[in-house]
């Protein structure tokens, strides 16, 4: 049984959903109560990891990390070590595959929000800034906790990536994915049982808490 | 003084173009919007508190410029300073109803905060609310509480879109009551929206209509609404028959005419309107202000008199209505009690009575 490739999935996860989170709430608020030129495009990227292998998004991934792709070469310059086969590598690329599960359910709930509640707020004198911190995200939580667990989950099952940019580092890069992988391939199957048995529990429980506070967490489209 | 003068084309999807043109001003006091569903009312509020954008016009405050579409001058909501009750009332549903007041007061301090939220809930009698939520609050006192919100942060004009719909006679009075006070104290234009006419009689004043995005007529309420300029307005007034008719003939000594109705052999004599002999008119009648004889009646002062024959009776709560045919079909009220006592019903032939100055000439 690997607990440390349990830790670092489970770290990977929630540094994704966090770091998501920040990137998804503004994404989120653009899209949802603003038109602009373009907007499709945007949205058209956002939703395209749904529709792509993870392996072509791995294959890009590593492209641009490697140390003659252009984010290689950036975080080389800026923390002097490669990108390609680190724990920041999987973050970013985990950040690229888990964008829509992030972004979707935050959309959905803003665009729920009764619009009528925004204009009160602007005409009692509050800006955009104070409408979305006292209105919009109280009303949006059950958005907001869809958001982070969907991409906490995603991440943590992510398989086609992870082996892309990643790699197979114990500690570093070997999340518990590729470790069941590994112990299948090598016909241990008495250890994949274990860390597999372990990955179930571990996510039923994060699952049930969820759940016990939110039923509709799963819901992408909040009912009205 | 509040001048608007605006000019919002709307191109919906599907449905017909709608244009938003109106060209009004609003002193300090009430001024009610009455005009069916649809003739623009909440969008002209909306364009007064900057939620909507006009296309072309102005829209000013005093000297102090809110739109002005040549200048490119948009002030934000935020801005203008204003105060705005919407229908559905839109109180934060997350926050209480101490918080939901003092929403508005951000940038106040603390203690002039407690001040004004002090007055203002004693004002609309909802201080024992503070710590409840919307969601448990009765509908009057959601109205209340929405009233509050908008005052409480000394408005400068009040944009009221139906906020007392759906409260019973009394309730509505009350809230009224307590509205006026504080106007009272805070002389402000305050722009009504409704299209109820109890509601336009219960607030008096002034009136302005609104049909098909544009003003129709605007004054006291009785020479506005009691003589409707349109056949929508007619109809949002209460006004049940809204007959086609042909003009026949001017009797202008008499300041009469005489129309025919669309059978051609039953005509009626309204009053003398803007109409030329061959056009075609609409006659609006309030099913009121119809009698209903069973015999032929003599010796009357009401210049038409309609043979018919009863179509259909429904009882309505406290009105009896009754479907006449007579010539065209017309919608007449009377009381139950009349209705037992002539013993009406269906297929029976009655006599139709209506003054001349109950018809009234719509566009």
């Amino acid at each position: 049984m690997s607990v440390e490739a349990l830790f670092l999935s489970l770290r990977l996860a929630a540094t994704v959903s966090l770091v998501l989170l920040a990137i998804a709430l503004p994404l989120a608020y653009l899209l949802a109560f603003f038109k602009w030129p373009g907007k499709f495009l945007v949205e058209s990227v956002v939703a395209l990891p749904l529709v792509l292998p993870p392996t072509v998004l791995g294959f890009y991934a590593l492209i641009a990390m490697g140390p003659r792709g252009p984010l290689g070469q950036l975080w080389e310059a800026l923390f002097g070590h490669a990108l390609a086969f680190t724990f920041a590598g999987l973050v970013i690329a985990s950040l690229v595959y888990s964008l829509p599960f992030a972004v979707q359910p935050l959309v959905a709930s803003f665009e729920s929000l009764d619009r009528r509640l925004l204009d009160a707020s602007a005409v009692l004198g509050a800006g955009r800034p104070r409408t979305f911190v006292r209105v919009i995200l109280p009303l949006a939580w059950p958005g907001v906790l869809t958001s982070l667990v969907l991409s906490f989950a995603h991440t943590l099952g992510e398989f086609g990536v992870v082996l892309m940019v990643g790699g197979n580092l114990p500690g570093v890069t070997r999340t518990i994915s590729i470790d069941i992988y590994d112990k299948v391939q090598a016909l241990d199957y008495t250890a994949a049982h274990q860390t597999a048995l372990l990955l179930v529990v571990v996510c039923f429980a994060v699952l049930s808490i969820v759940y016990a506070v939110n039923r509709r967490v799963w819901s992408l489209w909040p009912a009205k | 003084m509040l001048t608007v003068q605006i000019r919002k084309q709307f191109t919906a999807n599907g449905a017909a173009p709608f244009l938003l043109d109106v060209a009004a001003s609003f002193a300090p006091g009430f001024t009610v919007l009455f005009g069916p569903s649809g003739a623009g009312k909440s969008t002209l509020l909306d364009c007064i508190a900057g939620l909507q954008t006009p296309d072309s016009g102005e829209i000013r405050l005093g000297e102090e410029i809110f739109f002005d579409a040549a200048r490119r001058i948009d002030a934000s909501p935020q801005r203008r300073e204003l105060a705005y009750v919407f229908q559905s009332l839109a109180l934060f549903p997350h926050l209480t109803v101490e918080q939901n007041i003092r929403y508005g007061l951000a940038n106040l301090a603390v203690a002039l905060q407690r001040e004004r939220l002090r007055k203002i809930s004693s004002a609309f009698h909802i201080a024992n609310l503070l710590p409840r939520r919307p969601a448990e609050l009765s509908g009057g006192e959601k109205q209340r509480v929405a009233l509050a919100r908008a005052l409480v942060t000394h408005p400068r004009i009040l944009l009221l879109d139906e906020p007392l719909t759906g409260l019973d006679a009394a309730l509505r009075r009350s809230i009224l009551e307590d509205l006026r006070a504080w106007h009272a104290a805070n002389p402000i234009p305050i722009l009504y929206v409704t299209h109820n006419r109890e509601e336009v009689d219960a607030i008096g004043e002034h009136v302005l209509t609104l049909a098909g995005g544009r003003v129709q007529d605007s004054g006291a309420p009785r020479d506005v609404l009691d003589a409707p300029r349109s056949v929508q307005l007619a109809q949002a007034a209460g006004f049940e028959n809204v007959l086609t008719a042909r003009v026949v003939e001017h009797r202008p000594t008499d300041g009469v005419m005489r129309v025919a109705l669309d059978n051609a052999s039953t005509e009626l004599e309204i009053p003398l309107g803007d109409a030329a002999p061959g056009s075609e008119v609409r006659v609006a009648i309030r099913a009121g202000d119809i009698l209903v004889a069973t015999e032929a009646p003599h010796f009357l002062s009401a210049r038409n008199i309609l043979p018919g024959a009863i179509e259909s009776l429904e009882t309505r709560g406290v009105i009896v209505a009754v479907r006449v045919k007579a010539g065209a079909t017309f919608l007449v009220h009377v009381t139950p009690g009349a209705a037992r006592s002539l013993e009406l019903a269906p297929g029976q032939l009655v006599w139709l009575v209506i003054k001349t100055h109950s018809c009234h000439l719509v566009r």
